[in-house]
């Protein structure tokens, strides 16, 4: 891999930056691989970087169907925090928050991670009971995590209208002080590059159509550029779940919902923090570039069109005006949707399938994202031991059968 | 925007109804003999399929009835709508 760093820029400025090498390469799929992992996100190719890092297992591919992050990876806002309520989630997403901590440099990778706090605002008595809950359960486990009063958020975020008449006033918040922001792209990116430093082949185009089985046992996947034999196969597909399980003959307890998120004109830098509302449904924090970065609830059916409605977007910008009145002649540039892979106790599934050597990463939903280290690192785990890591065996698909749910509708909630 | 034909006020904007997600989901009989995962089936298990998907609504903000719809998920667009004490319209070329 070529390494980046102050020299390798000024060497490559002397050259016009003509000769940077590709930061991955694009191989042929070979015939067979130890593991193939399906879904070129964040979260498979995080699980193909651990795979051949940790564990030694180096013959793997990684097979997208687009290109990468070209799923929720690149469609998502971008939040990063561990403050879930469980011991269970507060182990996973707090061991994911400690491998953000040291990313950029593990990968060689910038991927801006930017530790400016994330803010959940209390809008009503129980919402206040709520956090304050939450907050201690995350003491408890070693997770930061505070209380504010309403002077408090004020004083931490000025932008929010702290008054009381308010429609939604606010009473409160919790802060996590070590959450934040990061780059997506750059995530994808820094993953790709460093697995395929490794030996990882990163196969884009690639569409999985079928699996092959002898006796409950997966030997390979069907694709758009033939068949391709594996030991192993790791489903990392989030809203697509489901459709590949069912090529594999099994249901999964997941729907897939559009997610929107918009981005507003670039105005110069207003808001130094994320700010989140569950009871508003909004969400919001502002980019480099200046953009105000806007995230909605999803919206209330199945889909896969990528698309949702204005209804959802105009609930969340009444949200937002209403918090901050100084946005409110802001133009909005861009509105997307992304397919979430929505779990009936908002925790993801990270383990065993009822097919053998066939391994699934899914149901993060709205708020994978800032699980991308730590699902890739425990999800390799899983699949180089044929057992799940202490961190996501509570995660696993028969919980559905065993009622032990991880319920965490109220961290997890609209926001993320 | 998704418009939702309710079979008693015509075609109307999404944000007036709510949907009820997938629909002829039967409750298992033998509730006391069923094991854990028929259980889990019942309540959990979805097909969340990429196409058509027979699904419930309510016209929430409207008559607050409900009623039977057949969308195809990867288009969105509305393919039948049948009342809740009907069976499925057969649509040719289609499976469910
Ligand atoms: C609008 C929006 C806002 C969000 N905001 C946040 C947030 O602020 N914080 C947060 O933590 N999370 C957020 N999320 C959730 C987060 O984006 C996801 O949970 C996370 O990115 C999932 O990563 P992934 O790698 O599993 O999925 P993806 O990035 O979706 O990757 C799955 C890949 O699988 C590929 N695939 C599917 N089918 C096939 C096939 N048959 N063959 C080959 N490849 C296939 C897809 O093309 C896709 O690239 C948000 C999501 C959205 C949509
Ligand atoms: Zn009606």
């Amino acid at each position: 891999m070529q390494k980046y760093s102050i020299f390798s820029l000024a060497r490559n400025a002397l050259t016009r930056h003509e000769n940077w090498r590709e930061a991955w390469r694009s191989p042929d799929p070979k015939p067979e691989y130890d593991v193939i992992i399906v879904g070129g996100g964040g979260h498979g190719l995080a699980t193909a970087y651990y795979l051949a890092k940790e564990h030694g297992v180096t013959n793997v591919a990684v097979v997208e169907k687009g290109w990468l992050g070209g799923g929720n990876t690149g469609r998502n806002t971008t939040i990063v925090r561990s403050n879930y309520l469980w011991d269970e989630s507060a182990g996973l997403y707090e061991h994911s928050l400690k491998l953000w901590e040291g990313l950029s440099q593990a990968l060689n990778f910038n991927v801006m991670f930017s530790q400016r706090g994330v803010l959940n605002l209390a809008h009503n008595l129980h919402d206040l009971r709520e956090l304050s809950r939450r907050v201690n359960a995350n003491r408890l486990n070693g997770v930061d995590s505070e209380i504010l009063s309403t002077d408090e958020v004020k004083a931490f975020c000025p932008l929010i209208d702290c008054s009381p008449d308010i429609r939604y006033p606010v009473l409160g918040a919790s802060l996590q002080r070590r959450g934040g922001v990061a780059r997506h792209d750059a995530v994808a990116w820094g993953f790709a590059r460093a697995a395929d430093a490794l030996g990882v082949d990163i196969i884009q185009n690639c569409e999985v159509t079928g699996f092959q089985r002898t006796e409950g046992r997966v030997e390979g996947i069907e694709t758009t550029r033939g068949i391709i034999k594996a030991k192993k196969v790791g489903v990392v597909a989030a809203g697509h779940s489901s459709v590949i399980a069912a090529m594999a003959g099994f249901r999964l307890p997941i729907e897939s919902h559009p997610l929107q998120a918009l981005v507003s004109e670039p105005v110069k830098p207003i808001l130094d923090t994320v700010v989140m509302s569950n009871a508003v449904h909004a969400y919001i924090s502002q980019s480099d570039k200046g953009e105000m970065v806007i995230g909605a609830g999803i919206d209330g059916y199945i889909s896969y069109s990528q698309r949702g409605g204005f209804d959802v977007v105009e609930d969340t910008l009444q949200a937002v005006v209403e918090l901050f009145p100084t946005l409110s002649r802001l133009r909005m540039l861009r509105q997307w949707g992304g397919i979430v892979d929505v779990c009936p106790d908002a925790s993801p599934i990270i383990g065993k399938t009822p097919v053998d050597g066939l391994f699934i990463n899914c149901g993060w939903g709205t708020g994978g994202f800032k699980a991308t280290p730590g699902s890739g690192n425990v999800f390799a785990h899983t699949i180089a031991h044929d057992e799940p890591h202490p961190l996501n065996a509570a995660f696993s698909l028969d919980r559905f059968s065993s009622g032990a749910l991880v319920d965490e509708h109220g961290a997890a909630a609209v926001a993320h | 925007m998704l418009r939702i034909p309710c079979p008693w006020c015509g075609e109307r904007d999404v944000g007036e109804f709510h949907c009820g997600g997938e629909a002829h989901i039967a409750r298992p009989s033998g509730a006391d003999t069923i094991d854990d995962d028929a259980w889990a089936e019942y309540l959990f298990m979805r097909q969340n399929p990429k196409g058509s998907h027979h699904e419930r609504w309510s016209h929430a903000h409207g008559c607050r009835r409900w009623f039977h719809v057949v969308r195809d998920t990867d288009s969105d667009q509305v393919l039948a709508v049948y009342l809740m004490n009907e069976a499925p319209p057969d649509l040719p070329g289609r499976s469910s």
